[in-house]
């Protein structure tokens, strides 16, 4: 097991990615967030309420999507999973959506979430925000617009990003 | 993460854990229909065939259109005028449904054990939508799943299944699954009209005074007197059922509290249960009906994934 980014990284990380955020959506006003379950709302979480502390008077639209009914390997030995929650309270039409995961790999799961996200309206454009981008892994064309780290991993590899509040700690590791 | 049977032919084959996953699957597909567009891809690739021998309104809406918001391609089938009056067997008809490429079977008959059996005979899952004095899980699903969503819960409470226990599959399948989340059952009806030996046999409390299982209860399921499937008379007439054991106003207003009022449907206004009480504030008869929809859709999306059954 490889240590990818330590606590202290991660928080920097997720700093930048807000910073980043801002630097592209000031003010926010047709903008929204969309962290992904079951996984990527951990992201989503840290990045609201870090964009809360950076700009206190600006409304943030912020939503949780689930995907499980738009999986493409429903059919597979793995595919059946619970679902979780969707709560996304507020109309994405004509609206900048930003998507949010934890791990871009194969793009599968962001071909799912943008279908999901495409029967609550129709967005005036779409961005992917991801912590670690597994490159050279990609089965569709899908590139995300910020990257928290970028790594090459093989395919028997796993990347796991801990979160204190689910795992205890904040850790991204690679496990062989 | 799936269910431990391969078709939904009555509660009593699941385990609480199933029951548990097919309400935290429904939970997520009841907010998909509140979305502005109802509807997932999930069953895209599957086709469904309704097979009604029996009528039915409430039923088999709720399943098209749990298969339809599932994305499934729905056909269906009834009875009355098909082959069936030229004296096709169960098994020819189902089969030659089948060969069409169809992928799952909802079915409906009005001989108890129909579905059992035709799960030794054909290799897709089927889902049992009522058969004889049986069963009728989903709708036990659908019951259980609005009392958790009314009360939080369904461990622990107390609920009261009123009328005509003998005849009804609701009844059966109902008791089977809120004593599998850990309710506690009694049933009330006339004594003709309720099995001797149920309270040994499902460990329910029985009790022949319609008052005194209200006062008990936290929520009463009033199920519907069934003159059709009533061969000799088990009680004098109707108005003499409807005073002693229908639910009407002035007997909930003489308990201590308010009680939660279920039906399965389709009432008979004035008989069991008056309309003053089944349009009040205390009846969630149509949440069940809304329930309906997403308890059916989860156990579609549950059991349509698994390969083909071979027995």
């Amino acid at each position: 097991m490889k240590s990818i980014l330590t606590d202290r990284q991660l928080a920097i990380t997720i700093d930048r990615l807000s910073h980043q955020l801002i630097e592209n959506h000031l003010g926010f006003k047709d903008t929204v967030l969309i962290g992904l379950q079951p996984r990527g709302i951990y992201l989503s979480d840290r990045i609201y309420h870090n964009l809360k502390k950076l700009l206190p008077d600006t409304h943030i639209a912020y939503g949780k999507l689930d995907i499980t009914f738009y999986r493409d390997d429903y059919k597979s030995e793995k595919g059946l999973q619970a679902p979780n929650e969707t709560d996304i309270n507020f109309s994405i039409e004509k609206k900048r959506v930003v998507l949010i995961d934890d791990v871009l790999y194969t793009g599968r799961t962001i071909r799912s979430a943008m279908d999901a996200m495409l029967d609550f309206g129709r967005p005036a454009a779409v961005e992917l925000l991801v912590l670690i981008d597994r490159r050279f892994s990609r089965e569709l064309p899908i590139q995300s617009d910020y990257t928290g780290r970028t790594i090459d991993a093989i395919i028997t590899e796993r990347v796991k990003v801990l979160w204190k509040e689910r795992d205890g700690k904040d850790e991204v590791v690679l496990i062989a | 993460m799936s269910l431990s049977v391969k078709h939904l032919l009555g509660i009593r084959d699941l385990t609480r854990q199933d029951i548990e996953l097919i309400f935290q699957t429904a939970d997520q597909l009841k907010e998909v229909l509140q979305r502005p567009i109802k509807k997932v891809p999930t069953l895209r690739d599957t086709t469904i065939v309704n097979v009604f021998f029996e009528n039915s309104t409430r039923t088999r809406i709720s399943f098209e259109l749990a298969e339809k918001r599932l994305g499934a391609d729905v056909v269906n089938f009834s009875a009355s005028g098909s082959s069936v009056s030229k004296g096709e067997t169960l098994i020819d008809t189902v089969n030659n449904i089948l060969s069409m490429k169809v992928d799952m079977v909802v079915m409906r008959h009005s001989a108890t054990g129909a579905p059992h059996f035709l799960s030794k005979h054909i290799n897709v899952p089927i889902v049992n939508a009522g058969d004889g004095i049986n069963e009728h899980p989903t709708q036990a699903l659908l019951d259980a799943f609005s009392i958790r969503e009314r009360l939080g819960s369904v461990e622990g409470k107390k609920v009261a299944i009123c009328g005509d226990i003998m005849h009804s599959r609701v009844a059966l399948s109902n008791i089977y699954c809120l004593k599998k989340l850990g309710a506690e059952v009694t049933v009330v009806g006339p004594p003709t009209l309720i099995p001797k030996h149920i309270a040994k046999a499902l460990d329910v409390n029985v009790s022949y005074d319609i008052r005194e299982a209200l006062a008990w209860c936290d929520v009463a399921n009033v199920l519907r007197i069934q003159l059709e499937r009533q061969n000799m008379p088990l009680f004098s007439s109707l108005r003499e059922y409807s005073l002693a054991y229908g639910v009407n106003r002035a007997l909930l207003d003489s308990l201590q509290k308010e009680i939660v009022i279920m039906h399965p449907g389709p009432i008979n206004r004035g008989v069991e249960l008056s309309s003053d009480v089944a349009d009040s504030g205390q009846s969630i008869i149509l949440d069940q009906v809304e329930n309906g929809v997403a308890t059916r859709m989860a156990v579609l999306y549950l059991l349509a994934r698994k390969e083909p059954v071979f027995n």
